[in-house]
């Protein structure tokens, strides 16, 4: 929609142009999010779209996302064989409410900034062990593992003026089994919860998505079913999602019976 | 800056926050449709470089150097040639978004059309048609009754024009300040800050408004509906209700004086629940004499009360008796254009363009507002995205139209998804018990039906509704003995309105759940219960009056319906998906008037033109109903000729003298009806004087005598109790439609109305706390989207109305009404408990499967033991 209170735009080409932050200026990257709500309290956008930085870095380190790389982009990737992980890539790009078209726009940094509990790129990069990289207002930089990114629904780790550069998933973490649960409650619709659990030699790890408020995850060494069972029903009540999208003893619910299936997937 | 469009390097300016959208559409693509405005239904796809997106929310100024294709740009593309030929369309407002988007698709997309188009919705048409088209399976045929529909070129080209497809020069734009508080009183409004902004031109508030009275509700009787309605009221009623119109000469600037302005209110106390607002001491929403409200000091804006017989004694002595009592929830048309209107006044004459079913009504009502005589105002509606009852109503136009009386200048508004889903009438919510009483044979001997329907801040259609609520669900079953009490009550909600179905929907939920449970308990079959039960030729129609209804038999199909939806549903049993998932099969029927009753009038004009094709003017309009094809074909079929030579003119003031409108069900026994006789009289002036061009026939047609039509919906379902989730295995319609005049099209109205039900069941809830609509967006309201829709078998009675014009029926509501009960019955069946409480969404099946038996509403454990139950004993889980 029309932003009808945006008085300019910003389209810095480095890093020295990005300008002062001020709380009526915002980011956009792919706009799918910031133009579908109006935004009366804004009237600057900074386009980070005009850094130009490389969709998708691979290395022998892993891969790196950078936060302006399109959904459709990284769903493109053409994974080595010995990443097993990275059918989860296609898995959580289809976990999307938005249409195919709205991949083709939205970002990767965008979904995990706006931090919707469902956010299906908040579930990949946490459950692969991501770790932000965040240009900080001072000219610094610093990380911050994607587990611990969102603190909420629509609550990031970001201070104000901070931003995402890039998301680094490591080859460790794509060279694990992996396996994805997803429930809504309607066909290809809104995640109401978006589990992930990978296996490796340093154990099962679970991550719990769109039932909590934010990402929830933990590491066993061994996958034991009670175990992990007692580890859901101990997230405190408040962590539950609500919304119109599942009511939180539903998500409860079906949280501990995906997180039972996906021990038995990768048993 | 500089981009292409459809090949054409374009020069222009983006405003900073502008959309694509709008730019395109200043740009004149007018086939790039605004429908949610949030990238959420794909009426606004472009291709970016080839690439799809939803301009909605591309920034603009990101189109520079870039290649921009609409729909205008896909010139012949054989996509369009097929959404003609399948006609995958009904109103059509989606249709350039899906071509587009079909366009783009990749081989492998094309193999998972369910997850490619999940992005694109349609209310009307339930897809099918869409999935056809994009096959290539063709339907349309000149020489067949599959009569192409007369926009369709336009359609599918992106050139039909709907309300503001225009250019309108020196246009200004109309934004609503809306109040934040559910009851209060305007203690003072300070425009200063708000005028002073640069392109504010005026600024409209209560001081300015006139105090007439009046309903925002459009009937051809204006009493119908209660005068309870301000332009602008020194009271606000409802969170959303318009405090103040803001014109300026851009959007942003009325935005920004929306901001600017600033309204002391006192806040007075608020009751939500309908329950609550009727009992003594409840705040009182409307002092105002003379407004035709029943009961003013209690809330009540609509009331039956009415008996057959001797219900008590029937009931007393009943030796079987099943009562079900549901909440069944509130839901919003969703038509994907959204209400607008563009107002302009030349020559002292005002003309309203607007998004309206009842361009008659709407002109009549601006009359006693501006106190103008209806000659000097022009209503019309070239082509209305999407209606549902939605638009029968003034919500847009009246304002509007003030303000550029006033103004004397062009002003448009067009709400927005946003302002649509908290702001505009809704279904009724209603809280029902319905209770049937039979012998052990099964037959009915007593029947009640006990209505607490929730208007909301205004009455609207409310009294109207709940006649029809009560009316047909009662008089569809020979019985001795009924009673109704129905009340409809003010609450600080948004107001409900007409929705298809108009009030049956709800009521039918829980008597068609009650005649099922006494089936159930008898051992009866229930499509034999019906059989034995429901009303047939020479029964009187006893519904919510104390004397018979005034509807007549004009054909009979019901006993049709039952046997084709019971023999389809006995084929195939479809397996279950797997061993966790219970299964079930559902069935329930509706009744409905052809007419509403208090009247309903349609007028035709035809004329042989010079170039020998005929000139068709109707009153009616075209929101999807499909009604222009109808007009087309009958006037073909009269005339000798075929359709594609009648040129159709339709919904404006100018062009006959009154009609009524496109409501109640009444676009083919009415409207079509007076094109009949307009047709037969031109064809005999034809045969007596020769063919001469200018030869004229105006005919009129009214509603009476009404029929009735009848529609059986059944459901084989599947129900995982572990997770709670609900697959459709079958969904089978039959249809009363009297003689179908094109099947195509009315297999397509059925479908859609199917579709919208099943949404109604399964997914849709406006949720409002303390007054506030929580999710008006389509991604937190969900219609039902491509994946979400099963498909439907639909059959036909065959059947010839004595009273329908060539024998045909209404049937655009009815198709909705049965389903949800028909799902919930299916529900029943494979779980053994009853759900009364819609939509049925996984969460809530799975947390009532989760309750134990003690909690469980409507489970008649004692009295049923020495009964052979089709089920025993809730199943185990």
């Amino acid at each position: 929609m029309d932003l009808t209170s945006i008085q300019s735009v910003a389209h810095p080409r480095a890093r020295k142009d990005l300008p002062r932050w001020a709380p009526e200026a915002a980011f956009v990257a792919g706009g799918t999010w910031l133009f579908s709500e109006p935004q009366p309290h804004l009237n600057r956008l900074v386009d980070l779209t005009a850094l130009d930085w490389p969709a998708l870095e691979r290395s022998p380190g892993g891969l790196s996302i950078a936060a302006t790389c399109t959904i459709a982009e990284l769903e493109a990737l053409e994974a080595p064989p010995d990443w097993p992980a990275a059918h989860l890539i296609g898995a959580c790009c289809n976990a999307l409410q938005g249409s195919f078209k709205i991949c083709n726009a939205a970002t990767v940094g965008g979904n995990v900034c706006l931090a919707l509990p469902a956010a299906p790129m908040l579930a990949l990069t946490a459950a692969l062990d991501g770790v932000a990289l965040v240009w900080t207002p001072d000219g610094t930089e610093r990380r911050i593992p994607m587990a611990d990114f969102a603190r909420g629904a629509q609550r990031t780790a970001l201070a104000p003026g901070e931003v995402l550069r890039a998301i680094d998933l490591p080859i460790s973490a794509l060279r694990r089994r992996a396996a994805l649960r997803q429930a809504s409650l309607t066909t290809m619709g809104r995640s109401a919860a978006l589990l992930i659990a990978t296996t490796g030699t340093d154990g099962f790890t679970l991550t719990i998505t769109a039932s909590t408020t934010r990402p929830i995850q933990a590491r066993w060494p061994e996958p034991k079913p009670e175990t992990i069972d007692a580890f859901i029903t101990a997230i405190p009540p408040d962590l539950w999602f609500d919304d119109p999208h599942g009511t939180p003893a539903w998500r409860r619910h079906m949280t501990r019976r995906l997180a039972a299936e996906l021990v038995q997937e990768l048993a | 800056m500089i981009l292409t469009v459809n090949g054409t390097a374009q020069t222009t300016a983006a405003a900073p926050g502008q959309c694509l959208r709008t730019l395109l559409r200043d740009l004149g693509c007018f086939g790039v449709k605004k429908g949610c405005d949030a990238g959420d239904c794909g009426a606004c796809t472009v291709l970016l470089d080839g690439t799809a997106v939803h301009s909605c929310l591309v920034p603009a100024y990101r189109a520079e150097g870039h290649d921009i294709t609409t729909i205008e740009g896909l010139q012949a593309h054989p996509l369009q040639r097929q959404f003609i030929d399948a006609q995958g369309f009904q109103c059509g407002f989606c249709t350039a978004g899906m071509i587009v988007t079909a366009s783009a698709l990749t081989q492998a997309q094309r193999t998972d059309l369910p997850r490619a188009m999940k992005g694109n919705l349609c209310r009307c048409t339930g897809y099918r048609a869409i999935a056809d088209a994009i096959a290539g399976i063709p339907h349309v045929g000149q020489h067949s009754r599959n009569a192409a529909a007369p926009d369709a070129a336009e359609i599918v080209s992106g050139t039909a024009r709907f309300t503001l497809d225009v250019t309108t020069p020196g246009l200004l734009h109309m934004r609503l300040l809306r109040s934040p508080h559910p009851h209060a009183r305007i203690r003072r409004i300070d425009r200063t800050a708000a005028l002073a902004i640069p392109g504010v031109v005026a600024i409209f508030t209560h001081e300015d408004a006139p105090t007439h009275l009046y309903s925002t509700a459009r009937h051809e009787d204006a009493r119908t509906d209660p005068d309870d309605t301000r332009l602008l009221d020194d009271t606000v009623r409802f969170i959303g209700q318009r405090v103040a119109a803001i014109v300026a000469d851009t959007v942003a600037t009325a935005d920004a004086a929306c901001q600017a302005l600033h309204i002391d209110y006192e806040t007075l106390p608020a009751v939500f629940d309908p329950a609550e607002a009727i009992r003594p001491g409840a705040p009182i929403l409307h002092h105002k004499p003379g407004s035709r409200i029943p009961d003013p000091t209690r809330n009540i804006v609509g009331r039956i009360q009415a008996r057959h017989g001797d219900p008590e004694t029937a009931f007393a002595q009943a030796p079987h008796a099943e009562e079900i009592t549901v909440e069944v929830q509130r839901l919003q048309h969703a038509a994907l254009e959204t209400h607008a209107c563009i107002a302009t006044v030349e020559n002292d004459r005002l003309t309203v363009r607007s998004s309206t079913q009842v361009p008659f009504l709407v002109r009549r009502a601006l009359g006693t507002l501006l106190d103008l005589p209806t000659d000097r105002i022009r209503v019309l509606a070239e082509r209305v995205g999407g209606g549902f009852g939605g638009k029968q109503e003034m919500l847009v136009e009246d304002i509007c139209a003030f303000a550029a009386w006033h103004l004397r200048r062009p002003v448009q508004l067009e709400l927005t998804r946003t302002e649509q889903f908290a702001t505009t009438t809704t279904r009724h919510p209603m809280r029902v018990t319905a209770k049937a009483a039979a012998r052990a044979d099964g037959t009915l001997i007593a029947l009640s039906l006990t209505v607490l329907a929730n208007a909301g801040a205004y009455g609207n259609h409310s009294a109207a509704v709940l006649e029809n609520a009560c009316g047909p669900a009662l008089a569809q079953y020979r019985c001795p003995n009924k009673q109704v009490d129905a009340t409809a009550a003010y609450t600080n909600t948004v107001p409900a309105g007409a929705f298809r179905g108009y009030g049956l929907s709800q009521t039918l939920f829980a008597m068609e759940q009650a005649i099922d449970a006494l089936a159930r308990a008898l051992g009866i079959d229930p499509f034999e219960m019906r059989r034995l039960n429901a009303v047939r030729p020479g029964d009187p129609l006893l519904g919510a009056h104390p004397a018979p209804d005034d509807v007549q038999f004009g054909s009979y199909g019901l006993d049709q319906c039952l046997n084709l939806v019971e023999h389809a549903l006995a084929e195939h049993p479809t397996p279950p998906p797997g061993p966790d998932w219970q299964t079930g099969q559902g069935m329930a029927m509706t009744m409905i008037e052809t007419s509403p009753p208090g009247g309903h009038y349609g007028e035709s004009q035809i004329t042989l033109a010079q170039d020998g094709r005929f000139d068709l003017r109707v009153g009616t309009a075209e929101f999807g109903n499909g009604t222009s094809t109808v007009h087309r074909q009958v006037a073909a079929e009269l005339l000798g000729t075929t359709p594609d030579r009648i040129r159709l003119h339709r919904s404006d003031t100018d062009l006959v003298a009154h009609d009524t409108g496109a409501y109640g069900s009444t676009g083919v026994v009415v409207a079509v009806r007076a094109t009949e006789r307009a047709a037969r009289a031109l064809h005999e002036k034809i045969a007596t004087q020769g063919p001469l061009p200018g030869l004229t026939a105006i005919r009129k047609a009214d509603a009476a005598p009404r029929s009735l039509a009848f529609n059986v919906h059944a459901v084989r379902l599947a129900v995982n109790p572990g997770t709670g989730e609900i697959r459709i295995l079958r969904s089978i319609h039959a249809a009363d439609a009297g003689r179908v005049l094109n099947p195509m099209q009315c297999r397509g109205q059925i479908e859609g109305g199917v579709a919208q039900a099943l949404g109604a069941t399964l997914h849709e809830v406006l949720h409002i706390d303390h007054g506030t609509v929580t999710n008006p967006a389509f991604r937190n309201y969900h219609i039902p989207a491509w994946p979400d829709v099963p498909a439907t078998e639909i059959h036909f009675a065959d059947t010839h109305d004595a009273h329908g014009p060539l024998g045909a029926k209404s049937m655009s509501e009815s198709p909705f009404n049965p389903v949800a009960a028909a799902l919930a019955n299916a529900l029943t069946d494979a779980t053994g408990l009853r759900f009364t409480h819609p939509p049925f969404t996984a969460d809530r099946v799975w947390a009532q499967l989760a309750l134990p038996i003690t909690a469980q509403p409507h489970l008649n454990l004692v009295d049923d033991t020495d009964q052979p139950a089709l089920y025993a004993a809730p199943c185990s889980r």
